[in-house]
């Protein structure tokens, strides 16, 4: 078998073995599992159905009956009941646990319902937040009544303002389809975020294990350097396809089974009612374009240091270039038009996020995404042979410095006067 | 098929690591490559495994250029121990048999059959962090040597061994000689160089300040060591004429003369001053040459 494959396979093997791939495989899948069960995880802890029950001290004796009415609509799994002890009791009720909490209904001055809520916490603000709109309600009506209003007129007076957005552009996305995909692209930046940076990562540690265990001697005395440099990044690259499949998988089906309780609710809004196969496609391509970019800088500046400590502090410039373009993504989510999102896509560095941002958000036409691909490609094909003649070079220095003038003694170690 | 050096010189930069180096190495031999730190020697070595270009000159093995496709005829031990801690010993020299050109079957075969020459057969399933230093150094050496190449390179293979570890890969680099493998060797032993080479090169500073077969050098050298052991004291022989150099032991003195006629007059001068016991003329040792050769600067 040929050398490439002989080290393409052993290192994609060896890091298929390793400890530390199998558990972030399996916690990443868990963690898949579970958003895609998040519904059923809900309902598990949730035993009593969610039902909460409240203590109503009704001061006036006229507000239960139509307040009960009106948190009914709002959210029949809260259960009023109306407490016939005195303050002290309800109080003494809540404490022991009987009731949730503990509301005091009375008129003001002005003969208008108000309120006083007391529970043991006031952190579950969805419970105070519906038993105000359920006593808003009661006040409303109540005041309409005073007013002599008609129920129809008190409808025109609560009916919502028409108010609509349309793009002029021809294909533009619906206010409705950018929601959606705004969820899905910004999954999507974060999965390739963190792949680029943490198969990278895993390059640069790689060549500079190999380099401080001195191995590399031997193994660049039986192979090409740049042969063994392009073997280990596309042995990594196909581990990263590995795992990504994993999780694809997994999440995949885990979806497609609990589909009908999460493509409403919070799954829904963020687009995945129907998954649009061409922003995954992009995602595909941009996510292993990025990697063999960011993989091939690391590669090289991995091979400039002498011990794994250093590989860190050396590719800290690298990373910081990823942060940046992942921020610049997150900024373009709420403004994928702007001026300088359309810039920034093309440099080849955050094209791989940025770009992928503007075919997922916007309709852009396809020579720009193509452009895009192709200013990426060009670049990493520069870098791959720039990255080849430090890589050669660098294998072999050692010594305690590790800054980027290495670089320039890295090619003067090669060159053939 | 000799090794051979054609008018070689890599610089770096401005630095020229080595110098209009020209060698023949000869085939089926061992040939010794010695040299101070910085000599020029793992830079050559490079140079012949084809990771380094050099400026000038170039590096031939018979008819052949030296370069990958050569790879699986040559063996390579650095100076630098270097394998993969993490990995198992088995793993590790089958994954390096198999970049070096062979099959799995046959690496393992092999490996089994080293393993248990060095006595260490329980070993081919223990990460390599877990041996000690010395026997890192015999997988190692089993990496260099498992393909059976026809040119050995070993830089320094001895630093760091005990005795015993010694002489088993001492035995083991004899073999592969007279199984016809050329190798080239560096070491700052002496002894050991003097025990296995027959042609041999000294390095200094990117040059070759000494070269040829161990016997010519010898000679060349001229000078030879006289011990002379007796009762009386031998403080006047220091200026003696001919007497280049005297060092005081304890029995008597041990003197650098010039040629062997000194001795005759050495012994002529002492005879009747008291009791010898003893009087020797020696060959230089290679750590003589050496030192006179490439310590004469650092003076």
């Amino acid at each position: 078998m040929n050398n490439f494959w002989i080290i393409l396979i052993h290192t994609y093997l060896n890091k298929l073995k390793s400890k530390s791939f199998i558990i972030t495989t399996i916690l990443t899948v868990i963690i898949v599992l579970g958003l895609t069960n998040i519904n059923n995880i809900i309902n598990i802890f949730d035993k009593n159905g969610g039902s909460e029950t409240v203590a109503v001290l009704d001061g006036t004796g006229k507000l239960f009956e139509p307040f009960k009415q009106q948190v009914a609509v709002i959210n029949k799994d809260i259960k009023l009941t109306q407490y016939k002890g005195n303050e002290k009791e309800a109080e003494q009720a809540v404490e022991n646990g009987d009731f949730d909490g503990l509301i005091q209904l009375d008129f003001n001055s002005e003969q208008m319902p108000e309120a006083l809520y007391k529970a043991m916490s006031i952190a579950d603000s969805s419970l105070f937040n519906d038993l105000q709109a359920g006593l808003q309600q009661v006040k409303t009506m109540m005041a309409a009544a005073k007013l002599n209003l008609t129920q129809n007129q008190l409808q025109k007076l609560y009916e919502p303002v028409g108010f609509e957005k349309a793009a002029l552009e021809k294909n533009a996305k619906t206010e409705e389809e950018l929601n959606q995909a705004r969820g899905l692209v910004y999954v999507l930046l974060f999965v390739i975020y963190f792949s680029v940076i943490m198969y990278a990562n895993m390059i640069a540690m790689e060549v500079a294990t190999e380099k401080s265990s001195r191995v590399m001697e031997i193994l660049i005395s039986s192979v090409s350097p740049i042969k063994q440099m392009f073997a280990k990044i596309l042995g990594i690259g196909l581990l990263s396809l590995s795992q990504l499949a994993v999780f694809l998988i997994v999440g995949y089906i885990s979806f497609s089974r609990n589909m009908e309780s999460l493509s409403d609710g919070f799954w829904g809004e963020f687009g995945f009612g129907s998954i649009p196969v061409a922003t995954i496609c992009y995602a595909v391509v941009f996510l292993l374009l990025g990697y063999f970019l960011y993989a091939t800088l690391a590669a090289f500046l991995g091979s400039l240091v002498s011990r794994i400590e250093d590989v860190q502090q050396m590719i800290t410039p690298m990373t910081l270039l990823v942060v940046a373009g992942f921020m610049i993504a997150m900024f373009g989510l709420g403004k994928p038009d702007a001026m300088f999102i359309t810039v920034t896509s093309y440099i080849p560095f955050f094209t791989p996020m940025i770009m992928f941002l503007r075919v997922g958000m916007l309709s852009i036409p396809f020579w720009e995404a193509l452009t895009g691909i192709a200013i990426l490609a060009g670049t990493i094909i520069v870098l791959a042979i720039f990255g080849a003649r430090v890589y050669r070079g660098g294998v072999l220095m050692y010594g305690k410095s590790n800054s980027f003038k290495d670089i320039k003694k890295a090619l003067q170690l090669t060159k053939n006067e | 098929m000799a090794l051979k050096l054609d008018h070689v010189t890599k610089r770096f930069g401005t630095f020229t690591a080595v110098n209009d180096l020209s060698l023949e190495i000869p085939d089926k031999e061992i040939f010794g490559f010695l040299g101070a730190n910085g000599a020029g020697k793992t830079t050559t070595f490079r140079m012949i495994l084809g990771l380094l270009d050099p400026s000038i000159g170039k590096i031939s093995w018979g008819e052949i250029p030296l370069n990958y496709s050569t790879s699986h005829m040559v063996g390579y031990l650095p100076e630098e121990r270097g394998l993969y801690p993490k990995l198992k010993v088995r793993d590790q020299i089958v994954y390096l048999a198999r970049l070096r050109g062979m099959q799995k079957s046959e690496a393992l075969q092999e490996l089994r059959f080293w393993l248990e020459k060095f006595n260490v057969p329980d070993y081919e399933n223990k990460k390599v962090e877990e041996l000690s230093k010395g026997n890192q150094q015999k997988i190692q050496f089993i990496a260099a040597v498992i393909h059976k190449p026809k040119l050995l390179i070993l830089d320094e293979p001895f630093s760091g061994l005990d005795p015993v570890n010694v002489e088993q890969l001492k035995d083991a680099v004899i073999a592969l000689k007279e199984n016809g493998t050329t190798i080239v060797f560096s070491s700052h032993q002496m002894h050991h160089v003097e025990e296995l080479c027959e042609h041999l090169c000294i390095m200094h500073k990117g040059k070759p300040v000494v070269h040829g077969s161990l016997k010519e050098i010898k000679r060349a050298f001229g000078k030879k060591n006289l011990l002379i052991h007796a009762d009386f004291s031998l403080e006047s022989l220091k200026d003696f004429p001919g007497v280049v150099k005297a060092k005081p032991t304890m029995e008597g003195s041990l003197l650098q003369i010039e040629s062997e006629i000194v001795a005759d007059s050495i012994l002529k001068e002492i005879v009747g001053k008291g009791f010898i016991r003893k009087f020797t003329l020696e060959e230089p040792s290679l750590n003589d040459i050496f030192i006179e050769k490439v310590g004469a600067s650092y003076e």
